[in-house]
């Protein structure tokens, strides 16, 4: 069994290879698998891989192993792995206030649903996301899994300053913001998990292929363990992916 | 001790070798847009290759130091002076407390460098000091230098005066090379001959995250959307406008635009060196001539470093010479065209 894959090149020191051209858990999943092959592989050359929806880019240096060659161990990496192949990606739990300043949209998006307000917050805290990858900003996840009634279009216009720790939709898929920034999704909860932390002996929280769940807590919930938090416990702890 | 920022230029920041390693995790290197540049300064004044320094854009501005300090100063067509004396580029400087260094416009590029014997000591954010100004990470406060900032500096070793007697490389408008690809199938063919045959510009919007590309529009066939994949530096983007996107040191990790092709590395530092306005044009290579030019890169830069030669005692002293006035004009900033 093999997995189709087209090994394009990006420049004298990198390929991406393609495995699709659609956003697809099974596919994505590939990728994952792909790039925990190619790691047991570890060739000498390889500096590193940046797992996205569809695609893997490997990033290599020539001067110890030649393109033509890193193609050839592309190759055999995908050629040996099982369509099926899944790597079992760490679960987070994620606390979410759901609504207040944050979560601003969160009244509006459920009457366009056609929802309560705790419809909505009951369908977006039952689904089990998906972190497809990990770009934008430092450790931001973008998330599969959001239910389709969830689906909504981003702002044409993008708000300024979105907050830290803000939960939002952008089109079929949802977030956890990393860093505060201009953001064009829409918002819905707030968590006090901090997704990048500079200071934190492991600065990225996510990782490509991990689940996440939101947890409904309340407002008073998450400042007190914003607080723990802020005096340096860890306030979120992964299963190990079955 | 400190350096003491006066004055400085539009894009003046701390950077060292730059964050290896975690683009997976949505951080770009960042580093210098010019490495050879920059570890020529760092060399000059006995630093470690990739110590933090500043990089500047265009200008670099009026500094002064609080100890008696070695620094030097690097980039294409570097004009510098202290207390008004000019002094070289591309050496060895004694800077004592009080005195002004000035680094004025670079007439032959766009970014140049300051390195400080011991190197700048700012706290380093995820093992780098580099500043990533995007994510506001790094080197002082994540962002750039202004005039009142007091930048902390390491202990430097003792070192004699050297001087580049290599030059850096040219910043010459010869085609900027590059591998087609990876999304090159999203472009008609007369609109990749089109890219290929026509001349660019760098416009005027290039910072550390990218140079946009003036010239005729680049539509492609298949839309200006793909699915976000992985780029490296160099690649390059073409979004709905059609006008392509350089990107450099501090682009995205991921994008959502066709890449036509990428900007080989052994030709990204000029391309970035161009600076706004000079023509260009894009010639096609293959993987294998980029490769070998890769490696012919590193092996200059390594040529380069490695002419950096102590200044013999029997060569006076420039800034006494200029002390002494004895032969005025001699160290002129243009004298550097021999050496870079």
């Amino acid at each position: 069994m093999s997995v189709p894959a087209r090994i394009l090149r990006c420049g004298e020191q990198a390929f991406s290879v393609e495995l699709s051209d659609q956003i697809d858990e099974a596919v994505n999943s590939q990728v994952t698998a792909l790039a925990a092959a190619l790691e047991a592989v570890s060739p000498v050359g390889l500096l590193e891989m940046v797992p996205t929806y569809r695609a893997l880019l490997v990033r290599f240096d020539p001067g110890l192993c030649p393109g033509a060659e890193m193609q050839a161990i592309l190759r055999r990496t995908c050629d040996a792995l099982g369509a099926d192949q899944v790597v079992p990606g760490r679960r987070w739990q994620i606390p979410a206030v759901y609504g207040g300043e944050v979560g601003l949209d969160l009244e509006d998006l459920a009457r366009e649903k056609g929802l309560s307000r705790q419809g909505f917050v009951d369908t977006h805290s039952a689904a089990i996301y998906r972190v497809y990858m990990i770009g934008f900003s430092p450790g931001f996840a973008y998330l599969g899994g959001l239910p389709e009634v969830l689906h909504t279009p981003r702002l044409a216009i993008p708000r300024q300053n979105v907050a830290e720790g803000a939960i939002g939709i952008g089109g079929q898929q949802a977030n956890i913001n990393s860093v505060a920034g201009p953001s064009g999704w829409r918002y819905v909860a707030w968590t006090p998990v901090k997704a990048f932390d500079p200071s934190r002996a492991d600065p990225f929280l996510f990782r490509a292929g991990d689940s996440v769940e939101f947890v409904p807590v309340s407002a008073e919930e998450g400042a007190a363990l914003s607080a723990r938090q802020a005096e340096g416990q860890a306030i979120v702890t992964p299963e190990a992916g079955s | 001790m400190n350096l003491e920022v006066l004055e400085t230029g539009p894009l003046s920041t701390v950077q060292d070798g730059g964050r290896l390693g975690l683009r997976g995790f949505g951080v770009s290197e960042a580093g210098p847009v010019d490495r050879t540049a920059f570890q020529m300064a760092n060399r000059l004044v006995g630093n470690a290759p990739d110590a933090a320094a500043i990089e500047f854009a265009y200008v670099g501005g009026r500094f002064r130091v609080t100890r008696a300090a070695t620094v030097a100063v690097t980039g294409p067509g570097a004009s510098v002076s202290i207390d008004g004396q000019p002094v070289k580029a591309q050496a060895t400087l004694r800077l004592e407390p009080g005195q002004e260094l000035r680094i004025g416009a670079l007439s032959k590029g766009l970014w140049g460098y300051l390195a400080i014997g011991g190197g700048i000591d700012t706290p380093p954010v995820l093992g780098s000091r580099a500043t990533h100004l995007r994510f506001s990470l790094g080197g002082l406060e994540g962002r750039t230098l202004r005039a009142g900032d007091c930048l902390p500096l390491g202990d430097g070793a003792e070192i004699a005066n050297h001087v580049a007697t290599r030059a850096l490389p040219d910043v010459t408008a010869a085609p900027i090379r590059v591998l087609l690809g990876p999304q090159d199938d999203f472009f008609a063919p007369d609109v990749l001959a089109r890219f290929l045959s026509q001349e660019h510009r760098v416009s005027a919007r290039i910072d550390r995250m990218a140079a946009q590309i003036d010239g005729t529009p680049l539509p492609a066939i298949r839309g200006h959307d793909i699915v976000s994949d992985g780029t490296v530096p160099g690649a390059i983007q073409v979004p709905g406008s059609g006008q392509p996107l350089v990107l450099l040191v501090e682009g995205q990790t991921s994008g959502g635009y066709p890449k036509i092709a990428t900007v080989i590395a052994a030709d990204l530092t000029r391309l970035a060196q161009l600076g706004p306005g000079k023509p260009f044009q894009f010639q096609a290579v293959t993987a294998e001539e980029a490769e070998a030019a890769l490696l012919a890169m590193r092996q200059e830069t390594r040529a380069i470093l490695d002419a950096i030669q102590e200044v013999q005692d029997f060569r006076p002293d420039p800034q006494k010479l200029m002390g002494e006035n004895l032969i005025s004009g001699v160290w002129h900033p243009n004298m550097d065209q021999d050496v870079g």
